[in-house]
């Protein structure tokens, strides 16, 4: 699924990340933990196509193609989705009218037909209610005078009415309290499939209690510095990032 | 300084120049030598349908300046009206209109500019009227052509307890200005005057909007939002004047702003001038770009760029278009902005 090779990237002259190589395989769920100013963010900017964030060397794939080479957009058509660690508020769009534009933009991208309005709804109104979101809220401009919470819950609803094939969570539990972490881990795991694939950026363990890993990493200094299992999430809680920060 | 007397006297040294206080980023005078001659008569068949005539009740066209309607709504009686302003060629003319609604009455006023491709010079008086209780909402669409002058003024007069509502679009000309000046009497009238400009290419629009609170208590809610590209420039002026003894005025004026290029250009002039005590009044202004990390976002989501541009100007000027109340004039008005963000 997704590929990445010796990754160096640069944000205004300021090389960050140095040589990161990652392999995430579909059907499974790789977690990178990191202390703050590791890269994490940027990496989930590289992959998405941020402007501002130069890549200097080395590569990225979804499936054998390169992603590097493709607009923002071109990317989500083909399946990569980041739900942001602070999601944009957007005056004027009704949340349903935004995702509604997105997700017909992306099926025209590959070659598919619109999705009509009565379908889309009915989507809408599942995937809510799943999700423990008021219906109402849709209809009000994207995010705007959304709490914390119900911008990362509303995260995970476009997630799911998109249905992405790579998922890239950028600490989606920030702001989060244990109910609402609960809400959205359970939309997380509910997108768990064979053919999918999931990033999940986080600095604390918490959120892996409810997402668990296939395989942890560990981001230090811009380059992956140690990997293991979901018990290596476990250490870093208990001892911290002081051994990786030092060998990075 | 003479507008009307300019046009009639083909006297350029009474066109309105920037040693007028109001008219210094609209300066006519430095943009016109010679006063064009008369604009001839307009063919009664050459005026063909305006954009909101299946919703009105009766439409008035003032071609090249060659009538004067005089149109009154009858106390507690309801009208929807079309009034045309329609400049043809590349002479100069003067129109006006006056307007009276009795009391109680409600007028819904729809108005257009309507230019074709002269380099004309026009003048649009409206002398508007509203006794107590009644209610006007104005709605304009300025459509000039990209050679034409054009200059709207308007007079309004509220009663007590009187409901104004206007909103205004431009999309610019070689030089196009709406002015609306109310006189406001305060106690429990209510005035709500809004704008949109929509400007590409060399074009220029002015709004310029004065209101006077003469009495206490008086509302003014105000909202204007521009978009500017290519080399276009927008000018907004709104003055609110609290006048001595007007106490507890409520008045809000807002101007936002997106410049979408370079050498576009917005040049805005808030001004509260308050002699009374006790008043809130607030102003809020902004001019920048769009927004990158919104854009960014709704390219992660899948929409490409023109169309997330589009989306969210559309979405920067819908608030204003939001607050028309008749219903199929906001949709008109929609689509009609939406064909000149797309452009």
């Amino acid at each position: 699924m997704l590929t990445v090779k010796d990754l160096h990237a640069s944000v205004g002259g300021t090389e960050i990340l140095k040589g990161l190589s990652l392999d995430v395989p579909a059907g499974q769920v790789h977690a990178i933990m990191g202390p703050n100013g590791a890269g994490k963010s940027t990496l989930s900017y590289v992959l998405t196509g941020r402007q501002g964030y130069e890549v200097t060397r080395g590569s990225a794939t979804l499936d054998g193609e390169d992603l590097l080479a493709l607009d923002p957009n071109q990317r989500a058509a083909r399946g990569v989705f980041l739900s942001f660690q602070y999601p944009l508020e957007i005056p004027g769009v009704p949340a349903l009218t935004f995702v509604r534009t997105a997700l017909n933009a992306q099926r025209k991208a590959r070659g598919e037909g619109e999705v009509a309005a009565p379908a889309f709804l009915k989507l809408a109104r599942e995937k809510a209610a799943a999700l423990k979101i008021d219906f109402e809220m849709l209809k009000r401009p994207l995010n705007v005078g959304f709490s914390g919470g119900e911008k990362k819950r509303m995260e995970i609803l476009q997630m799911a009415i998109l249905a992405p094939r790579m998922l890239i969570l950028d600490e989606t539990d920030s702001g989060l309290d244990i109910d609402a972490l609960k809400i959205v881990a359970e939309g997380v795991n509910a997108l768990r499939a064979p053919d999918r694939a999931m990033l999940v950026i986080t600095h604390y363990q918490r959120l892996l209690d409810y997402i668990r890993p296939d395989r942890v990493h560990v981001l230090a200094g811009g380059r992956i510095v140690a990997s293991g299992g979901p018990e290596l999430a476990l250490e870093l809680e208990r001892e911290g990032y002081d051994k990786y920060a030092r060998a990075a | 300084m003479n507008l009307t007397a300019a046009i009639a006297e083909r006297d350029p040294t009474q066109l309105p120049s920037k040693r007028d206080e109001d008219w210094r980023w609209t300066d006519l005078r430095g943009l016109i030598r010679q006063v064009p001659a008369a604009s001839e008569a307009v063919d009664p068949r050459d005026v063909g349908q305006g954009p909101f005539e299946h919703l009105v009740d009766a439409s008035f066209v003032v071609a090249n300046g060659r009538s004067a309607p005089s149109l009154r709504v009858e106390a507690g009686g309801s009208r929807t009206v079309a009034l045309r302003f329609l400049s043809r060629g590349d002479g100069s003319h003067g129109g006006e209109a006056a307007i009276v609604v009795a009391e109680g009455g409600r007028l819904t006023l729809l108005e257009t500019y309507e230019g074709d491709g002269g380099g004309y010079l026009s003048s649009a008086m409206l002398h508007v009227t509203l006794e107590d209780g009644a209610s006007l909402e104005r709605i304009v669409l300025a459509g000039d052509g990209a050679d034409g002058v054009s200059v709207s003024e308007a007079d309004v007069r509220l009663g007590a307890h009187a409901d104004y509502g206007q909103t205004v679009l431009l999309s610019g000309a070689r030089r196009q200005r709406i002015e609306t000046r109310v006189a406001h009497p305060g106690g429990g009238a209510k005035l709500r005057l809004d704008g949109v400009y929509l400007l590409a290419d060399k074009r220029h629009a002015d709004l310029t909007t004065v209101v006077t609170h003469q009495g206490t208590d008086g509302v003014t809610m105000q909202m204007t939002k521009g978009v500017v590209r290519d080399q276009a420039r927008g000018v907004f002026q709104g003055r609110i004047v609290v006048a001595e003894g007007a106490d507890r005025t409520d008045a809000r004026m807002e101007h936002h702003a997106l410049i979408l290029s370079d050498r576009a250009e917005v040049d805005a002039k808030p001004e509260l001038e308050i002699y009374a005590d006790d008043v809130a009044c607030s102003h809020g202004n902004t001019v920048g770009a769009l927004d990158e990390d919104a854009l960014f976002y709704a390219r992660q989501r899948g929409i490409p760029e023109d169309a997330a541009r589009a989306l969210l100007t559309e979405a920067f000027i819908g608030e204003v278009i939001d607050r028309i109340g008749h219903e199929g004039a906001r949709e008109i008005v929609r689509l009609w902005a939406a064909e000149r963000l797309r452009a």
